[in-house]
């Protein structure tokens, strides 16, 4: 049986974190804080946030991030626009 | 410029640049790589003008105070010219705060109007704390069709036809209010005055003038004291032009400077940073012939401008470089936090003039800035002209508190004469930073005699702020402290705050307790979250009133626990 969708979103998101800031896959969680476990500010943080509109083909605000500091909770903003 | 000796208001002052530079272009608005707005002096006047008339008709007078939430755009520029001209109170709030804050703020300001943009407007109406919203009218902006306003209007149809009376304002009138902290705790509103601003702006605009054709990128948010002067009123007084970016995005910030030709920008410290990762890694990317060949004209370009920058001479030598910020770059303005020296230096070495400042809300916008004559990357620059600046009860290095005297400084804090007799006393303002001169008159600041700390994005985090979310924390007691006041050291950078907690008796520090930290933190904004944690032994001293005495716990940490012994979170 295959994996919900959002699980698919997720794992995609993780991939593309750990190669964008060259960082282990099995480093990554999905409720990691993400600005921890990267060491990354919010402007590294919107520039992943770029490559993933690059490669979901979406667009999402700025706003859309305020706030969110996990890869789940990001799995859903970008879920939601998918 | 403006002769701004003739204005008595900042709404004057603005409504003369909107007729003297009629055809000039004032503002551009873009959202990513899409150009949204584009308006000449006349153009702005004329947009404004229904919303002034809108606002007269709905019974704004002299002295109301209006708020301002919203992400930097032409909306903004033009409520905020339209609030003047109807001789109101501006109140710009920070719109990365969280709803409860805003609504916070908004009531300790007794806002009569607010203007806000909807998905902030979504936030505040979805607040369980909405029932302390007491703003009268609400201005939205960009609603999507059909969704509920709950009582707004919509920013863009709240208009009149007809001319609207402008309303004077006296110099020691109150023009803005604008908040530097206390969003957990106690607000400082910082009640600033039309003459802080024209003062502030004559002395900024005499180092570093604006003329018409000058574009300025405004990346840093409107409601931040930099760019509402250096990024508002200083170009529109100028007949200059004000870009705004509706993303912070790097990759379109970058785009930015090449598309619009951008003259000046003001930075925090973080995005500096940014432009500088992505240079060295072009650099980095070179195949080493080119990248000889870089090193040495950049080698040639710093040995060239020793003196002062010469900024023709370094885009001939390297045009690459100077391409990637649009070629008419003049100068690169930093401010807000410590900057690193190295990144300083990184810039000005490839002939990109850079001039680091600093200010304070309490004090306007800037109290000191670098000349450039010569580039100084350990500076702060010296004091602007009109400021006094004292390093009171210096120690043997020459090392002590800055005070601020100036025409620019804020009245008082709103509401709270205890903190404002406190801040300023006989006309100074006591800045709770720490620094000292050299021998040229230039501004080194070393460390903070205060409990808070600065990020590099420029936010004032003080540990009240943020104490709140760890109510309920299941520990006898905890407080939160800036580790730079708990351990004082003579160097700025890399702040963070710790929670220092005393367990109950016979408690241990475990994993669920940990865990417990870690999420309530993580409930914190991304810049405000605490960096980790300390176990203390002993009972916090407190007050009669059981307030724990903070300074006095503050000395026992310092002198009774090590700065290693914090764990980091």
């Amino acid at each position: 049986m295959s994996p919900p969708a959002g699980d698919h979103t997720l794992d995609e998101i993780l991939n593309l974190a750990a190669s964008h800031f060259k960082v282990p896959r099995e480093k990554l969680t999905p409720d990691d804080d993400f600005f921890k476990t990267l060491g990354i500010d919010s402007l590294q943080a919107l520039d992943l946030l770029t490559r993933l509109e690059h490669h979901f083909r979406i667009e999402l605000p700025d706003y859309e991030l305020q706030g969110v500091s996990d890869f789940r909770t990001l799995a859903n903003r970008i879920q939601a626009r998918l | 410029m403006l002769d701004l000796r003739q204005n008595a208001s900042l709404g004057a002052a603005l409504k003369d640049a909107l007729e003297r530079w009629p055809t000039e272009t004032c503002m551009i608005e873009a959202d990513r790589d899409r150009e949204k707005v584009r308006l000449t002096y006349s153009d702005f006047k004329e947009v404004a003008r229904p919303l002034c008339r809108a606002l007269e008709d709905a019974g704004f007078k002299a002295g109301d105070r209006a708020a301002i939430i919203m992400t930097n755009q032409s909306k903004w520029l033009i409520s905020a010219y339209s609030i003047f001209f109807c001789g109101g109170v501006l109140v710009p709030l920070d719109y990365k705060l969280t709803a409860a804050e805003h609504l916070q703020l908004l009531a300790h300001s007794k806002a009569r109007f607010v203007v806000v943009e909807y998905y902030l407007w979504r936030a505040i109406t979805q607040s369980p704390e909405v029932a302390k919203l007491t703003a009268e009218i609400v201005l939205v902006t960009e609603a999507p069709a059909g969704v509920e306003l709950h009582g707004a209007y919509r920013w863009e149809e709240f208009k009149r036809k007809g001319d609207p009376q402008f309303v004077a304002r006296q110099r020691e009138d109150t023009a803005c209010i604008v908040y530097s902290s206390g969003t957990g705790g106690r607000p400082k509103g910082c009640v600033l005055t039309h003459d802080s601003y024209l003062e502030q702006c004559t002395s900024l605009t005499a180092w570093y003038p604006f003329w018409p054709g000058v574009r300025y990128l405004s990346i840093l948010p409107t409601n931040h004291a930099i760019d509402f002067m250096v990024g508002f009123i200083g170009p529109f007084v100028c007949g200059a032009c004000v870009v705004h970016l509706r993303t912070l995005r790097p990759e379109f910030v970058r785009d930015a400077f090449v598309r619009y030709r951008i003259t000046y920008v003001s930075l925090v410290p973080m995005v500096l940073k940014n432009l500088e990762r992505g240079l060295r890694a072009k650099f980095d990317e070179l195949e080493p012939r080119k990248r000889w060949m870089l090193d040495r004209l950049i080698g040639l370009n710093k040995m060239l401008t020793r003196g002062h920058p010469r900024v023709k001479l370094s885009r001939r030598l390297l045009p690459q470089v100077h391409k990637a910020f649009g070629g008419d770059l003049l100068a690169l303005i930093v401010g807000g936090a410590f900057t690193d020296p190295s990144t300083l230096q990184f810039f000005y070495d490839l002939g990109i003039p850079v001039t680091c400042g600093y200010g304070l809300t309490e004090a306007c916008t800037a109290v000191t800035l670098n000349d450039l004559k010569p580039f100084r990357a350990d500076t702060v620059g010296k004091p602007l002209p009109g400021t006094e600046v004292r390093v009171l009860n210096p120690d043997g290095d020459g090392i002590g508190e800055v005070a601020v005297r100036s025409r620019a400084l804020m009245s008082h804090y709103l509401d709270d004469p205890e903190q404002t007799a406190q801040t300023i006393v006989e006309g100074w303002l006591l800045t709770g930073d720490q620094g000292r001169f050299d021998g040229h008159g230039h501004l080194q600041l070393v460390g903070r005699k205060k409990n808070m700390i600065v990020t590099d994005g420029g936010k004032n985090i003080y540990p009240e702020d943020v104490e709140a979310v760890f109510d309920g924390l299941p520990v006898k007691e905890y407080c939160v402290f800036a580790a730079n006041y708990l351990w004082p050291q003579k160097t700025l950078g890399n702040e963070m705050l710790v929670l220092v907690a005393r367990l109950g008796p016979n408690q241990q520090f475990d994993d669920r307790l940990r865990e417990e930290i870690v999420s309530r933190n993580r409930r914190l904004a991304d810049f405000k979250r605490v960096g980790g944690y300390l176990v203390w032994e002993k009972d916090f001293p407190r007050t009669a009133s059981l307030k724990i005495k903070r300074g006095e716990l503050a000395a026992e940490i310092g002198a009774g626990a090590a700065r290693a012994g914090v764990v980091g979170i």
